[in-house]
């Protein structure tokens, strides 16, 4: 039987908006009107501060705006947003969906997103990895989907191990929540299958596996469960000192397609670069059937998305084509590299507060792969790029500006890879792009 | 230096490998090679023997449970300490450095370490995150260093070992003092790629390793501007 046999009945997501307690619809309905003037003030999308001011008048109000509605959280340190986009696409073959698009992971960002859409029978939530256990408390989703956990940020950042550990025990209180999670990552499938139950060789019934590939394996050398070493031979793994292993996928990609449970191949064509993003449609599209929608019905949604918070916008600058793709962490400089063209490429870097105030990462990515491209650099934290590259030995030229970057290649496309605030920085200069 | 070549050890990547700590086999590696050395990396894995005799060995941080596993390990194999005896460079980066004195604390337990440094290592007050910089042991000879922290462990040195450097801004050992050095066994909390910030420590663990009492200049203009720019950012933090 598909598993889109189990439709998930449309009765369930039922909008209790009459049923919100007053104090609950005020601060629905402020948040929605801090939100709007936020974004009138030009001061930002509005995406945290309307839920900030909600929250402040009633405290449950996340909860209360998930009453009713039936709810997907996307969470991991890598693909979150685009992951949560595309299944935000796919899920819409249902109906309306309410979800965070602009990157806002936390539950301000959660509460201005429901306030923001009204009634909605669905909710696709991107959640920042630290605040998944208390946003499953508060929202009490349908399914979570875990994508993978790495390096990132770790000047504040929970080490990976404990991360896990604390989806782990989350997870384990809500054992009515399906989950689709990552076969390729051992943290992730360590975390999605409760305590003693993987020494069964078959996963639990509610457990839903993907295959979306590991390019970073550097955070999971080491079990999660006994500490012995994870040994890897091709895109199997397995702990060389517990039976914690790879569980087979059900949904896997191969050849620009995605193949689902029952073996039936989809072509999905994206028009978002690289093979990772054929990966993130592989898992919209698990996370899509767990509502109960067919991979034949979702995958021509994907295609209409074309860019993602700015992530992958192209614009037009002085006869530059300029593309801008976000790398927050070694495992995302990866994969940027793997969606750029071989063109001219800046590399911006910052360490303010949201991007970690370390830059030591650095030297975890190879840049290699940027050999014989023309490499102009800035940020920030420009030097420590430098010394990295110098030692990578990739030539590269320093520039002061976004501007002076554009003058300094020739016509035709300019790639720009930034993290966090380098990359907001850039798209404040090309106008809020989305 | 054992052979004509060069050999540089990296302890246990699979482990303690957290925060960038390959930079500093890169480093040290391409400053040889432009010295005109011949340089063999080896990464050994924390389920393969250790070599006795090679001319350096970098041990980089880690979590708590890979710190423990990664000093049960190197007692285990006992390489390290041949290599100690043979004269061989150590340089140990924040859990890597710990696990080289007698004891350290990870996941709350006490752990017995290598025994190589005279420090011992237990929980702070509080986790130290942020810039790090500090005077270095004139006997040393090195411009001042510069670096990250991100640890939450103290260090007490004992008489055997000497501090790396004495604090100007951030934490290191315990606010004083940061990093200890005996012979050619260097540790600091400046994590990850700390020869990054600090390039003639990387050619002073070279001078060690090699012998050779003056190494060419290098053109460090990015190295330079890289510390420069970090000064100055430590100097207006510290601005009232």
């Amino acid at each position: 039987m598909a598993i889109w046999d189990l439709r998930w009945s449309g009765n369930l997501a039922r909008v209790t908006d009459a049923k919100m307690p007053l104090r609950a619809k005020v601060a629905s309905s402020v948040s929605r009107t801090a939100a709007a003037l936020s974004r009138a003030a030009g001061r930002g999308d509005g995406s945290v501060i309307g839920g900030w001011i909600g929250l402040k008048i009633d405290p449950d109000l996340l909860a209360h705006l998930s009453a009713g509605r039936a709810i997907a959280l996307i969470s991991g340190t890598n693909g979150k947003t685009t992951t949560t986009r595309l299944a935000a696409a796919a899920v819409s073959a249902l109906g309306r969906v309410a979800t965070n698009s602009f990157g806002a992971n936390m539950p301000t960002g959660h509460t201005s997103a429901l306030a923001k859409a009204g009634s909605t029978p669905y909710a696709v939530l991107e959640v920042d990895e630290h605040y998944l256990a208390q946003v499953i408390e508060a929202t009490e989703p349908h399914v979570v989907a875990l994508l993978n956990l790495s390096r990132d940020q770790l000047d504040r950042a929970k080490e990976v191990a404990m991360m896990a550990q604390l989806w782990r025990s989350a997870l384990a209180r809500h054992p009515d929540i399906r989950i689709v999670a990552n076969a390729d990552d051992p943290m992730v499938v360590w975390a999605a299958t409760p305590p003693a139950a993987h020494d069964q060789r078959i996963a639990p019934p509610h457990v839903t596996w993907f295959s979306a590939g590991q390019r970073w394996h550097d955070d999971s050398w080491v079990c999660p469960e006994c500490g012995a070493t994870i040994q890897r031979s091709g895109e199997q793994w397995w702990c060389t000192g517990c039976p914690l292993r790879r569980p087979d996928p059900q949904w896997t990609v191969d050849d620009e397609g995605v193949l689902d449970p029952t073996g039936a191949w989809y072509k999905v064509k994206l028009q978002l670069p690289g093979k990772v993003n054929v990966g993130n449609a592989a898992t919209a599209l698990a996370v899509a059937a767990e509502f109960g929608v067919r991979p034949f019905d979702a995958v021509p949604r994907l295609s209409d998305v074309t860019s993602v918070a700015g992530r992958y916008a192209q614009v037009v600058r002085d006869g530059r084509t300029v593309r801008l793709l976000l790398a927050k962490n070694p495992a995302s400089w990866l994969e940027a590299f793997d969606m750029a063209d071989e063109a001219p490429t800046l590399l911006s870097i910052n360490a303010r507060d949201p991007d970690g105030l370390d830059t030591s990462w650095l030297f975890d990515v190879d840049f290699a792969p940027l050999r014989g491209r023309q490499v102009l650099i800035t940020g920030d934290r420009a030097y420590d790029l430098a010394v990295r590259l110098d030692v990578n030995d990739v030539p590269f030229q320093h520039v002061r500006t976004f501007d002076e970057a554009v003058r300094a290649v020739p016509p035709g496309r300019l790639e720009v890879i930034a993290n966090y605030t380098a990359f907001q920085d850039i798209r404040a200069e090309l106008d809020r792009v989305n | 230096m054992s052979t004509e070549t060069l050999r540089i050890v990296w302890i246990y990547p699979d482990l303690l490998s957290t925060y960038g700590d390959r930079g500093n086999v890169l480093i040290l590696a391409r400053r040889a090679r432009q010295r005109g050395f011949r340089v063999e990396v080896l990464e050994v894995r924390s389920d393969q023997q250790l070599p006795n005799t090679a001319d350096i060995y970098l041990i980089g941080g880690g979590e708590d449970g890979p710190q423990a596993l990664g000093a049960q390990r190197l007692l285990a194999d006992g390489g390290l300490h041949r290599a100690v005896a043979q004269g061989s460079v150590v340089f140990g980066v924040c859990a890597g450095y710990q696990l080289l004195g007698t004891s350290f604390f990870a996941k709350g337990t006490q752990y017995r370490g290598l025994e190589l440094l005279d420090i011992s290592s237990d929980r702070g007050p509080s986790r130290a995150v942020g810039e790090l910089a500090g005077d270095i042991d004139a006997r040393l000879g090195l411009p001042p260093l510069s670096g990250f922290e991100n640890h939450g462990g103290r260090t007490l040195l004992g008489p055997g070992a000497a501090p790396l450097a004495r604090v100007t801004a951030g934490v290191g050992n315990d606010g004083t003092t940061e990093g200890a050095w005996r012979g050619k066994l260097l540790g600091t909390y400046s994590h990850g790629p700390a020869l990054a910030r600090n390039p003639a420590l990387a050619d002073l663990l070279l001078r060690w390793a090699t012998g050779v009492h003056q190494l060419p200049p290098l053109n460090d203009t990015w190295f330079d501007r890289l510390r420069t720019e970090r000064r100055a950012a430590v100097a207006a933090a510290a601005r009232p």
